[in-house]
C-alpha cells in the first residue's frame, strides 16, 4: 500500500487560499486575488490528477478489485470506543473521480471568473468564497465518516448561500440565498436524523464499518435494524429514506427542488460550479457512497428511483417553457440529476446488475463537463448582452464564434448524440433502466427527447432566431481567460465519453465489460434528432409557431411556465397552514407558559426576599439574640417534644 | 461536707449566665460585651465543676474541661481586644452600632 498522504493537501490548498484571501484580500492583495485563487487550485488539480493516475493505474487495484484506502485518519470526537467522529480521507474509485471533477471544473470556473468578474467591488471576497466552497466540496467527497460528510455538507451549504447572495444589494438575490439555505437546511434535518438512526443501529459512524455491518445478513446490527419497525416500515428503510431526503434537498429533487432555479441569482460561474457540476450532485454522491446499504433495501431504492424519474420528467417539461436562459439550464440540471438518481435506484450491487451504479457515476462525470460548459457559455452570452432573457438575444453566432461552437457542443452532448460525452453515459442509464423497469425506461426516453428539444430551443434562441442587431457589435466576445475554459471544457465534453469508465468505477470495484449495443441506441438517438429538428423548425427563425403551440396547449403551458405552481404551493403551506396553525400556538405557549413560568418563579423569589431581608439588620446583638433564641427553641424541642 | 445541695450552685451559674446574656444584648460598648461573654463562660465553668463534683466525684473530666475553657477564654479575650483596638483606630469608637459599613 503506497502513501497517499499528500491527498490531504488537495482540500487544504483552497482552505489556505480562503483564509489568506478572506483575511487580507480586501486590503492587500485585491488585484491579485484571482491569480492567487487560480494558482492554488491549479496545484490542487495537479495533485488530484497525480492521485487519480496513481490510484487507477499504479496501485489502487489488488487482485483486480479497487481497494478502499484510508489515507489519513484523526479521531476528532469519541463518544465511545466504537462510535467516534473522525476526520479522515477515504480513497476509493468514486472519491478519486470526484476529486478530479471538482478540482478541474473549479479551476475552469476560477479562470473564467478572471474575466467575468473583473472590476467587481468584492473581487477578493468572491474568490475567497469560491475557495471555501472548493475546500468544503473536496472535504465532502473525501469523507470516510458519515458525520464528517454531514459537517462538510453543511459547509457547502453555507458557501452556496454566500455565493448565491453575492450581489447582496439585490433583494431577489438575498431572497434566493435564504430560500436555498432554508430548503436545504430543512432537508438536512432528515439527513441528520437518518445518520443518527443508521449510527444507532449500526453502532458506528465510520462508513466502511457501517456498510460492512449493514450489508451482511447475519450481523447482529443488520438483524436489529431490519427487525425494528416504525409505522409498519423497517427502520433500515426509514434511515435510508431520511438520508435520501437530505440528498434530495441538496440535489434539488422533487419536491425540494424549488431553491435551485432561484439560486441562479448568483454570478453565472458560481452557477456553473456549484449549481450544475459539483454541489448539486452531492446527493447522488451520498446515495452512491451508501449504495451497498441502499441495495439491501428495495423500498428505499424504489423511492430513489421514482423521485429521480419524476424529477427528471417534471424539470424537463418546465424547462421547455422558461425564458430565462439560466433557469432553463437550472431545470435541465435538475432533470439530469434525476437521471443519475433513478439510475442508482434501478441498480443492484455488484457485477452486471450494477450497471446502473456505474452509469449514474458516468453521467455525473460527463454531466459535470458539459453542464459547466453550458453555464459558462451562458455566462459569456450574459456578459455580452447584459440580460438573462431569451428575447434580448438572437443571432449571436457571428458575434461570438467561440462561444457558439462550445455551446453547440454542450447542447449536442446533453442531447445525447454520438460521439459526444452525454451519449455514452445516457445510453448506459437507459440500458440499465430498460433491464429493470420498463415504466422508468419510458419516462427516461421521453425525457431524453424533451431534453434535446429544450436545449436546442435554447441554442437556436440565443444564436439564431434573428439576425444580430448592431448594438452588440462594439462589445468583444470576452477575454482569453473566458474563452480558454470554454475550449477546454468543450474538448472534455467530446472526449469524456470515450473514457472506459466501467473499467474504473463499478459498484463492487471489479472492472465491468460494457459493449455498445447499436440496436438499442437507435431509438434514443432518433428521438433526439427528431426533437432537435422540431426545435429547429420552431425556433431557428423568428416565427409565430411557438406562440401557436403555446396557445394550443395553453393550460399545460401556463402551468409549466409557472413551474406547476410549486412555489405558490409552498407559500400556501407555510403561510396559511404552518404559520397560523403551528407557529402561532407555539409562540403563544412560549410567551405565556414558558415565559410565564420563569416570570412567576422570579417574582415569587423577589416577594420572599422582601419578606426576610428585614432579619439581616447588620446589628451584631440582634444576631446574638436570634442565636440564643434558636438554641432555646431547640432545647425546648428536644426536652419536651421529642423526648 | 454535704451541706450545699447541687441546685444552689446551679442557681448561681444560671443567674450568672442570664446576667451575661442580658449584658451582651443591652450594652453597646464592646469591652462590656466582652466582659458579658466572660461571665457566661464562667457560669459554664461552674456547671462543669459542680457536675463533676456531685455526679462523678472520682473522675476529673469536668475539671479538665474547665481548665481548657479558662485557657481558651484567655486567648479569645486577647483576640477580641486586639479586634476592638483596631476598630477603635479606624472608627474612633468602640460602639458596635458604629461599625456598620457592611449594612445595606
Amino acid at each position: 500500500m503506497s502513501n497517499y498522504f499528500y491527498i490531504i493537501w488537495i482540500p487544504l490548498l483552497p482552505l489556505i487560499t480562503f483564509l489568506v484571501l478572506g483575511i487580507f484580500g480586501r486590503k492587500y492583495v485585491k488585484g491579485m486575488a484571482g491569480t492567487i485563487g487560480s494558482l492554488s487550485l491549479l496545484g490542487s488539480t495537479g495533485l488530484s490528477l497525480v492521485a487519480a493516475n496513481q490510484y487507477f493505474f499504479v496501485d489502487g487495484k489488488v487482485n483486480g478489485i479497487y481497494q478502499k484506502i484510508i489515507a489519513f485518519k484523526y479521531t476528532w470526537l469519541e463518544f465511545s470506543p466504537n462510535v467516534s467522529i473522525d476526520i479522515s480521507v477515504l480513497i476509493d474509485p468514486i472519491s478519486v473521480m470526484m476529486l478530479v471533477v471538482v478540482t478541474f471544473v473549479s479551476l475552469m470556473v476560477h479562470l473564467f471568473s478572471l474575466g467575468y468578474m473583473k472590476g467587481e467591488e468584492r473581487f477578493a471576497t468572491y474568490y475567497a468564497f469560491l475557495s471555501l466552497f472548493t475546500f468544503s466540496m473536496l472535504g465532502l467527497v473525501l469523507s470516510g465518516n458519515i458525520f464528517q460528510i454531514y459537517m462538510f455538507w453543511e459547509l457547502v451549504g453555507v458557501s452556496s448561500f454566500l455565493l448565491i447572495g453575492y450581489y447582496f444589494d439585490k433583494p431577489s438575490a438575498v431572497a434566493a440565498s435564504k430560500k436555498a439555505f432554508i430548503v436545504t437546511r430543512f432537508a438536512d434535518l432528515g439527513f441528520l436524523i437518518g445518520i443518527l438512526v443508521l449510527a444507532f443501529y449500526g453502532k458506528t459512524l465510520d462508513i466502511g464499518t457501517l456498510i460492512e455491518r449493514l450489508t451482511s445478513l447475519q450481523s447482529p446490527e443488520f438483524i436489529s435494524i431490519t427487525g425494528a419497525g416504525f409505522l409498519g416500515v423497517s427502520v433500515l428503510t426509514w434511515g435510508l429514506t431520511l438520508v435520501f431526503i437530505g440528498g434530495a434537498g441538496k440535489s434539488a429533487m422533487f419536491p425540494l427542488h424549488i431553491w435551485l432555479p432561484d439560486a441562479m441569482e448568483g454570478p453565472t460561474p458560481v452557477s456553473a460550479l456549484i449549481h450544475a457540476a459539483t454541489m448539486v450532485v452531492a446527493g447522488v454522491y451520498l446515495v452512491a457512497r451508501l449504495f451497498p446499504v441502499f441495495s439491501m433495501d428495495q423500498t428505499s431504492l424504489d423511492i430513489v428511483t421514482y423521485v429521480g424519474a419524476f424529477s427528471a420528467l417534471l424539470a424537463a417539461i418546465i424547462a421547455c417553457t422558461q425564458t430565462d436562459i439560466k433557469r432553463v439550464l437550472a431545470y435541465s440540471t435538475m432533470s439530469q440529476i434525476g437521471y443519475m438518481m433513478f439510475a442508482l435506484g434501478v441498480s443492484k450491487q455488484g457485477g452486471e446488475a450494477g450497471l446502473g451504479y456505474m452509469a449514474s457515476m458516468f453521467h455525473l462525470f460527463t454531466h459535470a463537463f458539459f453542464k459547466s460548459l453550458l453555464f459558462l457559455g451562458a455566462g459569456a452570452v450574459i456578459h455580452m448582452v447584459h440580460s438573462n432573457e431569451m428575447k434580448d438575444m438572437g443571432g449571436l453566432r457571428k458575434l461570438m464564434p467561440v462561444t457558439h461552437i462550445a455551446f453547440l457542443i454542450g447542447c449536442l452532448a446533453i442531447a445525447g448524440l454520438p460521439p459526444f460525452a452525454g451519449f455514452f453515459s445516457k445510453e448506459e442509464i437507459l440500458l440499465s433502466a430498460f433491464q429493470s423497469n420498463k415504466i422508468i425506461f419510458g419516462i427516461a426516453l421521453f425525457t431524453a427527447a424533451l431534453t434535446a428539444f429544450y436545449m436546442f430551443r435554447l441554442y437556436f434562441s440565443i444564436f439564431w432566431s434573428r439576425e444580430a442587431t448592431g448594438h452588440h457589435g462594439s462589445h468583444s466576445e470576452g477575454t482569453v481567460s473566458m474563452k480558454f475554459p470554454l475550449v477546454i471544457l468543450a474538448i472534455c465534453a467530446v472526449a469524456a465519453g470515450f473514457v472506459p469508465f466501467s473499467h474504473f468505477i463499478t459498484s463492487d470495484g471489479v472492472a465491468l465489460e460494457t459493449h455498445m449495443n447499436i440496436g438499442f441506441s437507435v431509438a434514443p438517438v432518433v428521438l433526439s434528432l427528431l426533437a432537435i429538428a422540431l426545435a429547429a423548425i420552431m425556433y431557428k427563425t423568428a416565427n409565430d409557431k411557438p406562440a401557436k403551440v403555446a396557445a394550443a396547449f395553453s393550460g399545460v403551458y401556463r402551468a409549466a411556465s409557472r413551474k406547476f405552481y410549486m412555489d405558490e404551493l409552498y407559500l400556501f403551506i407555510t403561510q396559511k397552514i404552518i404559520f397560523p396553525l403551528i407557529g402561532q400556538p407555539i409562540a403563544w405557549i412560549d410567551k405565556h407558559i414558558v415565559d410565564g413560568l420563569m416570570n412567576a418563579l422570579a417574582s415569587i423569589t423577589a416577594v420572599f426576599a422582601n419578606l426576610i431581608k428585614g432579619i439581616q439588620s447588620g446589628k451584631v446583638q440582634s444576631y446574638a439574640l436570634y442565636f440564643f433564641g434558636g438554641i432555646a427553641a431547640l432545647a425546648i424541642l428536644f426536652i419536651y417534644v421529642w423526648k | 461536707m454535704s451541706s450545699i445541695p447541687l441546685t444552689h450552685i446551679l442557681s448561681v451559674s444560671t443567674a450568672l449566665f442570664c446576667i451575661g446574656m442580658y449584658g451582651l444584648f443591652t450594652r453597646r460598648n464592646m469591652i462590656t460585651m466582652l466582659m458579658a461573654i466572660e461571665l457566661m463562660l464562667n457560669s459554664v465553668n461552674i456547671n462543669f465543676v459542680a457536675f463533676n463534683k456531685y455526679l462523678y466525684p472520682d473522675k476529673l473530666d469536668g475539671i479538665f474541661f474547665t481548665l481548657f475553657i479558662i485557657t481558651i477564654a484567655a486567648a479569645e479575650a486577647a483576640v477580641a481586644i486586639a479586634i476592638i483596638i483596631n476598630l477603635y483606630r479606624s472608627h474612633n469608637s468602640i460602639d458596635v452600632e458604629d461599625a456598620a459599613e457592611m449594612k445595606l
